[in-house]
């Protein structure tokens, strides 16, 4: 079976949606989406340690032998996140702020091993990378969604900006944690009602 | 035999490439993330201690070498004379490291503010002293050369009412910062001859 750039691409989108699709890496799917901003910047960031993890374990792949490649893995990955992280500590401040503790935890999340182990480790490194950006841009698309409805909801403004005016009351069950696992549950529910899997 | 090499090698080549990449990040990205630090974090504290000051106490500041630790002061400009500086100290609180910022009027060594700045002490607790300005004003006149002490143990602070052992690490933060101030004013007083205009 040829595959092609494109498909590995689009597959990230609608066919294997990260958190809808594949249900991995909910721990900051769950953590994080209170607002909008803080959904997509958690996404950006997880979108940048794909693509390059991606890259650089493709580019690799006959080098890593497979007894310890879990272990490079995890070297790369922690590697691009350290980056990422101290990135977002100069130039996005309050950023960092808001999502703290996640960033790090980007390391253990589920996805962006499971892209290395399952994609990036068996194909070449332009398939890999179409992979990862497909992925990643799947994966902040969910995260801002999810965030988008649960700011919505749960504080009445969009990506910061007030609605509904000073006499909407908001429902703050939705920006807690209980709130996160109804609203992901009900998503997914949306997404099993259209896609046919 | 020849299978272990391999693997400690890679493992070693990738560590090392990782290393090497995290330091040149850490090296590029140093001054960004102290500027940001001071930006978010410590000037609106710094502002508010230095409330009417005629200049920009953030980014008037000079480093003081103490011993192998180097120590910033902020300086507070009113009524066109540099009389004024603010230090960082911190102690350990409850729960982590509490930062604390004192501003010292240096014509008769008496507080003239003080702001908690990095704290994860209780909230509703602890982190009144954050929080309630009402309750840093006490330290408000108090001379720094004497140890500064809660009412339980004999001084004139009185104690966030359930918070004792934060209450004290505060006093403790302002008594170190009394100390490192007598040790160096001096050299204080010869720096902020240049911020007098």
């Amino acid at each position: 079976m040829a595959k092609s750039i494109t498909s590995e691409f689009t597959k990230g989108l609608w066919n294997e949606i990260p958190p809808f699709r594949l249900v991995l890496g909910l721990c900051p799917v769950l953590g994080v989406t209170t607002t909008m901003q803080n959904g997509l910047g958690m996404g950006l960031a997880t979108t940048f340690v794909l693509i390059c993890s991606n890259i650089l374990v493709s580019a690799l792949r006959n080098l890593i032998p497979g007894k310890v490649r879990i272990a490079c893995f995890i070297i790369i990955i922690a590697t691009f996140v350290t980056v990422v992280e101290l990135a977002m500590q100069a130039y996005a401040y309050q950023l960092f702020q808001q999502l703290g503790m996640f960033i790090p935890l980007i390391v253990v999340n589920c996805i962006v091993l499971g892209r290395a182990e399952a994609f990036a480790f068996k194909n070449n490194v332009m398939l890999s990378a179409a992979d990862g950006l497909g992925m990643g841009i799947g994966f902040t698309l969910s995260l801002g969604a999810l965030g988008g409805v649960r700011e919505i909801i749960g504080t009445g403004t969009f990506y910061g900006a007030s609605l509904f005016g000073p006499s909407f009351q908001p429902f703050s069950f939705m920006v807690q944690a209980p709130g996160a696992f109804v609203c992901l549950g009900l998503m997914l529910c949306i997404m099993n009602m259209f896609g046919s899997k | 035999m020849r299978e272990m090499i391999k693997m400690v090698v890679v493992l070693t080549l990738l560590s090392a490439f990782s290393g090497g990449l995290l330091a040149a990040v850490r090296v590029g990205t140093k001054d960004q993330i102290e500027n940001q630090e001071l930006k978010f974090v410590k000037g609106p504290v710094i502002m508010q201690i230095f409330k009417g000051a005629s200049n920009d106490p953030v980014k008037d500041r000079f480093k003081i070498s103490d011993g192998d630790i180097e120590r910033i002061f902020f300086v507070g400009i009113f009524d066109g004379k540099a009389s004024r500086v603010i230090l960082e100290t911190s102690s350990s609180g409850f729960a982590d490291t509490l930062g604390l910022m004192l501003g010292i009027d240096v014509d008769d060594d008496k507080i003239m503010s003080a702001g908690v700045t990095t704290h994860k002490e209780t909230p509703g607790l602890g982190a009144k002293a954050a929080t309630d300005p009402s309750w840093i004003t006490q330290f408000k006149g108090i001379s720094v050369l004497n140890e500064i002490k809660v009412t339980n143990d004999g001084g004139e602070i009185n104690a966030i009412s359930g918070a004792t052992v934060t209450s004290r690490a505060v006093c403790l933060a302002a008594t170190d910062a009394g100390k490192i101030y007598s040790r160096l004013k001096p050299q204080i007083l010869e720096k902020l001859k240049d911020f007098t205009k």
